[in-house]
């Protein structure tokens, strides 16, 4: 049974088909890359996935249970968390902070708790900071927590949103360019951290990346989107071969056929 | 030793500025002066433990002796602790959750009229049996009430209106205000449950019940001195509960919540914050502060109308909130402080000042101008007249000079310390700071 499963996913916004009948599985333990030119849909794949849209058409099962429906709090209960193509950190919040945000949902101390100041309220409070230290010196942040979030540098910024995505513990982490604005050394550091999460910290990865060393250093497996359509899917080196993904990346239409 | 020096200065300008209220008991800038202790004891460099001794002091022990001198001073601290209880509760939604609620003062008027109408003959108008005015002691159970009242008040506007996003949010908030208002305002018939424009009075104040103890040591117990000094100690409580609770709150996983809704809602609930629940508290801890303090305030003013309930309120506590500093507590404290001290003391003081100048009579020589005569200064320069246009203007040079307010929240100091042990009663990042 794979850990996600999506069936014939389909996204409209007015005319325009964002998603069409899209299928993906992801299995336990699996690294999965969605790649695709710009606005081939994979952004909207994740947006649809995480319910922040609503799907037109097609089911999402995760772990076994459908996800029609889910509102995005309680799909993040579920075990699903992402990350963001254009950086959505608390600016106004010390980088501690932020972790501990998505550690929300997993805390639970009550009210009467955090106005009663009991003993479970501390209890929980302080297993939440060390756990938030823990994914701080794994993303390669320690010593860094008491800055704002907004003072990060542009890689730090990226490796804060993987670290606070962790701390809802979600079993499939979503990463949306994960490397984009990377220097070649920062990725590296990246797809080292990636490979090290699976099967400690989460089960199965799925990201979106236009950095082709990345997705092709760390992926078991690639889906390709071009116009909300999946194309190929594949291993990285089956993928790199399929004419229609060169078609789609390079943009050779008929003309070039007959060449 | 730098600590040991300036306790010193700080009690010795207490002391000094008290001194100075007391030989000149009508003087505005005595009490200022006075006033500015507490400023001083914030901002001094001293330890934690000596700032709240020293401001214990001050709010619990000198200045209820000073108000014994002047009476009216009493007056202007409880004025000033209904504001920073207000600013407070509205902090908790435009500051920290970020919500903007422009009819805060519905919630003020509910438990306002909730003491009111139960506290006076008015409830014999729609419950026959003369049960009403209740007892004084009720006084106590309705302020407990008059939380849940806030709450769930405001829990019920939060419902609907909470999908909406900034100006939208405003206005609806405005117009329940409004709403409110004008039920208030109309429902005298056809059963008179607020006694309309009229207003309700006498409403009942709470019980001396240490009255028989006074008695026991030999003091004399007048109650119209009495009042005052125990309204002051009943705000000083009720205060002091808000800010811990608002303290308690800001530290916890609900402040984070309401601090992340603010910065990035979409964010916040791809993290798993459960958006509308938390916004929903912000709005019902709001509200049940103001709720509170509602029904205070009917029992200090003995008599309420719609008029002390109006948008210009809500406005102003806003106001209070902006100038502190939106979404810090000693902002919301500091803000509420300054206004209202600049309305009660600083434009009335100038006021007089400005009369004494006319009534003296004198004709000054002044260069260019010539020959100016000091009573014929028209009255319509009274800086109390201009109020708002001052207040306006202060804001105005807020927002380009200080736009965060005059004490942003600041950055937390919060390093994680692995030596303070997990389950103790303590967080180890040293979140917990003392009261200021």
């Amino acid at each position: 049974m794979a850990l996600l499963e999506v069936q014939g996913l389909t996204k409209k916004f007015g005319g325009l088909v964002a998603l069409q009948s899209v299928d993906l599985a992801i299995e336990d333990g699996m690294i999965a890359a969605l790649i695709g030119p710009n606005g081939a849909g994979k952004t909207t794949f994740f947006n649809t996935l995480t319910g922040h849209y609503r799907p037109d058409r097609g089911e999402i099962r995760f772990k076994n249970r459908s996800l029609r429906g889910v509102t995005p709090d309680r799909i993040t209960h579920a075990g699903i968390c992402r990350t963001f193509q254009n950086i959505r950190l608390f600016g106004e919040m010390s980088v501690l902070e932020n972790v501990l945000v998505g550690m929300h949902a997993r805390i639970g101390v009550g009210l009467a708790d955090i106005i009663g100041r009991s003993r479970r309220f501390y209890a929980r409070e302080n297993q939440a900071a060390k756990r938030a230290m823990e994914l701080l010196a794994l993303v390669g942040l320690e010593g860094r927590e008491e800055e704002w979030a907004s003072s990060l540098a542009y890689g730090d910024q990226r490796r804060l949103e993987v670290a606070r995505a962790l701390a809802s513990k979600p079993e499939l982490l979503l990463l949306d360019e994960p490397t984009a604005g990377m220097n070649p050394s920062e990725a590296e550091g990246m797809m080292a951290l990636i490979e090290k999460l699976i099967g400690v910290h989460v089960r199965s990865v799925l990201l979106i990346e236009h950095n082709m060393r990345v997705v092709m250093g760390i992926s078991h497996r690639v889906s390709v989107l071009d116009y909300g359509e999946k194309i190929a899917e594949g291993t990285p080196d089956e993928v790199r071969r399929d004419a229609r993904v060169i078609e789609a990346y390079l943009g050779l239409g008929k003309q070039a056929d007959h060449a | 030793m730098k600590n040991r020096i300036f306790t010193a200065g700080l009690v010795g300008y207490i002391l000094l500025s008290s001194l100075l209220v007391y030989y000149f008991p009508q003087s505005v800038l005595a009490f200022l002066a006075f006033e500015a202790s507490l400023l001083l004891i914030y901002y001094a460099p001293v330890s934690r433990a000596v700032k709240l001794s020293l401001a214990a002091a001050t709010l619990v022990v000198v200045l209820p002796l000073i108000g014994t001198i002047n009476g009216y001073y009493l007056e202007i601290a409880i004025q000033v602790g209904i504001f920073v209880a207000l600013a407070l509760g509205l902090n908790i939604v435009v500051g920290f959750a970020g919500l903007l609620n422009l009819g805060y003062v519905a919630f003020y008027a509910i438990g306002a009229y909730l003491w009111a109408i139960f506290g006076s003959s008015q409830a014999n108008e729609f419950i026959s049996g003369g049960y009403f005015p209740l007892s004084q002691a009720w006084f106590f159970v309705f302020l407990l009430l008059s939380i849940a009242a806030g709450a769930l008040t405001g829990a019920l506007l939060g419902l609907p209106v909470l999908r909406l996003r900034g100006d939208y949010l405003a206005i609806v908030t405005l117009g329940f205000a409004e709403v409110v208002r004008a039920l208030v305002n109309n429902l005298d018939k056809p059963i008179n449950l607020t006694n309309g424009p009229r207003g309700i009075t006498p409403i009942e104040r709470p019980p001396l019940f240490f009255q028989p103890l006074l008695e026991g040591l030999g003091v004399a117990v007048d109650p119209a001195a009495l009042y005052p000094l125990y309204f002051y100690f009943i705000v000083l409580l009720l205060l002091l509960a808000i800010i811990l609770v608002t303290r308690r709150l800001e530290d916890s996983p609900v402040g984070r919540a309401w601090k992340a809704i603010r910065g990035d809602e979409i964010a916040a609930v791809a993290m798993g914050i459960p958006v509308v629940r938390m916004k929903l508290l912000a709005f019902a801890v709001g509200a049940s502060f103001a709720s509170a303090v509602g029904v205070l305030f009917a029992a200090k003013q003995v008599f309420i109308n719609p008029e002390s309930f109006t948008f210009m309120e809500s406005i102003g506590v806003l106001a209070m909130v902006i100038l502190g500093g939106m979404g810090s507590i000693p902002g919301a404290i500091l803000g509420a402080t300054a206004v209202t001290i600049l309305n009660l003391q600083l434009l009335k003081g100038l006021s007089l000042w400005l009369n004494a100048l006319r009534q003296s009579g004198l004709v000054l020589t002044l260069p260019l101008i010539g020959s100016l005569d000091l009573s014929r200064i028209p009255s319509q320069f009274e800086p109390a007249k201009y109020e708002r246009m001052i207040f306006g203007l202060i804001l105005i040079l807020m927002m380009i000079f200080r736009p965060r307010g005059i004490l942003p929240p600041q950055k937390r100091e919060r390093r994680f310390d692995p030596s303070t042990s997990l389950r103790t009663g303590k967080l180890t990042t040293g979140g917990d700071r003392g009261e200021n």
